[in-house]
């Protein structure tokens, strides 16, 4: 497709292009004006690392760097004396976060994924699929809403009687569970479903159960596509606002006590651009040097998903 | 192949045991039980939001103005208002740039050249960019810097537009991907210009799957909170912005997160009130989708 698309663009074109008729000009102007919109893309990033860049370095000529990033006290909008700069906190508190997520999200995502592409007929396919997109679907403050209006007093304090603050990690990490679990199945489903079935009736032919054809032939199969679904999901549960916002609370907290108020990267610039605070103030530059960090991590992450992407389209292409 | 065959021969010495049998019953089984849950989850979060909800849902509050005094009095005309020029601002951004953008692509983008290879891993990267960073974009160089739109609508939409158009961009490829090229060669053969083609045969052919994409993109806009706080959108506003350019603006989830944050519970109810009318817009917008693709999804 791909290939005849360009000889179909690439090969008899020259020839008529090359005297410049009006109607040729006509066609370069147009393949022009196209390219300039596919250079908004590359401006995007280009405007982000610059917006991002240009304050942290503002940021950085106030506050020392190992301060930033070794420090564990993150209190940048205290008075005084109890103003402290340290990030730790905040990266610990996301991480935290996102670890309840992936906690709740890969045994049943994963389960899901392996249940749609294994086990599902095809109408328990066509009904269980657009649920999961339905639920894909469910803008994150609603999300934010349920954590603190159901799972905090209902299932938390209600049903399981735990002792939680109204803002704690355990309901805005269930939350986040929630907001990625169908990422990690219909990516994960589309991993499965790309292993070749001449593995699994190979496995069959040689005796093998259904559940050791799966977990043990096509799960270790689309094993690279299944990591790259996860780091995903938790570039999706890192780079989260509202749920965290809401549900979450608002102290940058070191421990790791699920009971307590817990804050991440994206709700603390959140909570901040909210606030009544100077512009060029070092309290507004913190949204840009935790924006930075915030940006570095998810790039970083979807790298490596892009890496293992490829890995596993080349094995079965 | 020696993937499978290592586990495989030992499943021939287990095959038959009552256990292997149990456990052919009992592991489709807990996957089920994983489906059901996720199931389950969007069904008590859909009933708690109605329950909550729905009392409040009345003319006045489609048409009143938010109060954060008297909550009985409140309404959500100013965050509704904002959010379908947001979404409509937001749409004449992303279909011409987003389409344009997804034409080149797959018609005229040589893959040799390096910088073809750099806009297509930049998009792929932009996807996965969080929307708060979107949101610092916005303000840097939207509301502030450069373009110093102030904090008003269009400032909004086009920080959203930016943020979803990965998405108008990643759909439509595909959709001009599955114009088969028997088509293009055809209009060729006859004479048509590159141009001519796209235009009078792919983009027609692909435009479905194109206008799926679009509403994805907005459906996703919709409900997108954080780089609107970044970017300014007032919690509270008295009343409806007047144009794109001057006014301050609202949406119906910065409206909501203002009600959910408010300690008390009839403020609370109204947040329920305003997602229901949130989700009942994604509703429509989603059964908009599904018609386009199977209206008019086309058969090659």
């Amino acid at each position: 497709m791909e290939a005849s698309s360009t000889t179909a663009a690439g090969g008899p074109r020259p020839n008529l292009t090359r005297g410049r008729t009006p109607r040729s000009v006509g066609e370069q102007v147009i393949k022009a004006l196209l390219f300039v919109a596919a250079l908004i893309s590359i401006a995007t990033t280009v405007g982000i690392v610059v917006s991002l860049a240009a304050e942290t370095i503002e940021f950085f000529s106030q506050v020392g760097i190992f301060e930033y990033l070794l420090g564990t006290k993150w209190t940048p909008l205290a008075g005084g004396d109890q103003k402290s700069f340290g990030v730790l906190p905040l990266i610990s508190g996301t991480l935290y976060l996102t670890a309840l997520g992936l906690i709740v999200a890969v045994p049943l995502g994963l389960g899901s994924a392996i249940y749609l592409a294994e086990y599902a007929s095809p109408r328990a396919r066509r009904i269980i699929k657009p649920v999961l997109e339905l639920l894909a679907g469910i803008p994150t403050i609603v999300l934010g809403y349920f954590a603190l209006t159901f799972i905090t007093p209902v299932v938390l304090q209600g049903i399981f009687g735990i002792e939680v603050l109204i803002f704690n990690a355990l309901s805005a990490g269930l939350a986040l569970g929630v907001l990625i679990l169908p990422v990690v199945a219909t990516l994960a489903d589309d991993a499965l479903r790309s292993v070749p079935s001449s593995l699994r009736e190979g496995a069959f032919g040689l005796g093998a159960s259904k559940p050791q054809v799966v977990l043990r032939v096509v799960f270790p199969a689309a094993l690279s596509g299944i990591v790259a679904a996860l780091v995903l999901a938790a570039s999706r549960a890192i780079g989260e606002t509202v749920i965290v916002l809401v549900a979450g609370g608002a102290s940058a907290n070191l421990g790791i006590d699920p009971r307590e108020s817990f804050q991440n990267m994206a709700a603390f610039i959140a909570q901040t651009a909210r606030g009544d605070i100077a512009a060029q103030s070092v309290e507004f530059l913190t949204i840009f040097a935790v924006g930075t960090t915030l940006f570095v991590m998810t790039l970083i992450l979807n790298a490596i998903s892009i890496r293992f992407v490829r890995r596993f389209q080349q094995v079965y292409e | 192949m020696s993937v499978a065959e290592a586990p495989a021969a030992r499943a021939v010495v287990r095959g038959s045991s009552s256990g292997a049998r149990l456990r052919e019953i009992l592991f489709p089984a807990a996957l089920l039980l994983c489906i059901g849950f996720a199931m389950l989850t969007l069904v008590v979060l859909l009933v708690d939001v109605a329950v909550d909800g729905i009392p409040v849902l009345s003319g006045e509050f489609l048409t009143g103005f938010p109060s954060q005094i008297f909550p009985e009095r409140s309404g959500i005309q100013s965050a509704l208002v904002g959010t379908l020029l947001l979404m409509a601002v937001c749409a004449v951004f992303i279909v011409p740039v987003g389409t344009a953008t997804a034409i080149y692509l797959e018609e005229y983008a040589d893959n040799n050249r390096w910088w073809n290879r750099l806009i297509e891993v930049n998009i792929q990267n932009l996807a996965a960019v969080p929307s708060i960073v979107y949101g610092i974009l916005g303000l840097a160089f939207l509301v502030r810097g450069p373009l110093e739109l102030g904090r008003v609508v269009l400032a909004g939409a086009l920080t959203l537009g930016l943020l979803v158009l990965p998405v108008v961009i990643i759909v439509g490829r595909e959709a001009i991907r599955a114009v088969p090229s028997s088509i293009r060669e055809g209009s060729m053969a006859l004479g048509a210009t590159q141009w001519q083609t796209i235009w009078k045969q792919v983009l027609p052919g692909a435009l479905p799957g194109i206008a799926t994409g679009v509403i994805l993109a907005l459906s996703r806009a919709i409900g997108e909170t954080a780089p609107l706080i970044v970017v300014g959108a007032a919690s509270f506003a008295r009343f409806n912005p007047n144009d794109l350019t001057s006014d301050p603006f609202s949406a119906l989830p910065i409206q909501i997160l203002a009600w959910v944050q408010d300690p008390q519970d009839e403020f609370r109810a109204l947040a329920a009130g305003a997602i229901l009318v949130l989700l009942f817009l994604l509703l429509l917008m989603n059964a908009g989708a599904i018609y386009l693709r199977n209206r008019f999804e086309q058969k090659w």
